[in-house]
């Protein structure tokens, strides 16, 4: 069945925070093999105008792809998630995650649409801080694969 | 920064996914099981699109100079990345374009990832601050 429409504007309820471990992001840094002193050094990070280890760019993924399990498993929304794909993904930044931030996740589908028998979700991601700022925005384009004809 | 940026390759092997797995939080199992991602019609196990992206992302910020330069940055995966069960995995090269430096000190880059010789990205560009 393809996806519901009028799920375009819905915005869910925002998430409990989530505590960005300085561990973590020395853990993601090695593990997509990003060496810059910043993600791994306090001194160094300060020596650059930050309280703490910043993240990676793409670091916001391990708060957000969490968070969007909101909406793609939304019971309502019944999506099929094994036959998802990721199509497009784009982030906006207002500064790199710093550990010791604890993030809040805002999720809003954006839109949904069919095209050659796939549905294409966009999850707008908001990840804002505990003091209300915007830290980063993220977008999500998920494909759901068209099901095989019996 | 010149028109054309030096072009950076990354060498991808299994142990780099089982690593990304945990460090990213996502363990779907055509990023580890070759008998569960035939099953859904790949080749075999490929790599997270995420992964590709970050790879992507440590040549911006490398081009950048900067770990904190990057202002947007955006992909579209337009084809899988499979890496074999070998010590040598597979390699992604990462080529970028500067396409305009804008009045108030932002640069944006045409990005092009490659894996094998194809395209694994398309529309894949990122906007840097310079420092």
């Amino acid at each position: 069945m393809p996806l519901d429409p009028s799920f375009v504007g819905r915005t869910y309820p925002p998430t409990d925070p989530y505590l960005v471990g300085r561990e973590k992001i020395r853990e993601f840094a090695r593990a997509i093999g990003a060496d810059d002193a910043a993600y791994h050094d306090p001194e160094a990070a300060r020596a650059i105008g930050y309280a703490d280890v910043v993240a990676p760019p793409t670091f916001p993924t391990v708060v957000t792809m969490a968070a969007s399990r909101q909406v793609v498993a939304d019971p309502a929304l019944g999506m099929d998630y094994t036959r998802v794909v990721h199509g497009d993904q784009k982030f906006a930044y207002a500064r790199p995650v710093v550990a010791g931030d604890a993030l809040i996740c805002v999720n809003t589908v954006e839109d949904i649409t069919q095209r050659g028998g796939h549905d294409f979700l966009t999850i707008r991601t908001d990840v804002i801080d505990e003091s209300g700022e915007r830290v980063v925005t993220a977008w999500s384009k998920l494909v759901q694969r068209g099901e095989e004809k019996p | 920064m010149s028109d054309a940026l030096e072009t950076q390759t990354y060498r991808v092997t299994r142990a780099d996914l089982v690593r990304y797995c945990g460090a990213s939080g996502d363990f779907n199992v055509i990023h580890w099981s070759d008998r569960l991602a035939t099953q859904v019609g790949l080749p075999g196990v490929i790599a997270h699109g995420m992964y590709t992206m970050a790879l992507v992302g440590r040549a911006v910020t490398t081009w950048a100079g900067a770990p904190d330069a990057v202002v947007e940055y955006s992909v579209r995966f337009s084809r899988p990345v499979p890496v074999p069960d070998t010590d040598e995995g597979t390699e992604i090269v990462v080529s970028g374009v500067v396409k305009e430096v804008t009045d108030d000190g932002l640069t944006r880059i045409s990005l092009t990832a490659t894996c094998q010789g194809e395209k694994v990205l398309s529309l894949a560009s990122a906007t840097i601050r310079k420092r």
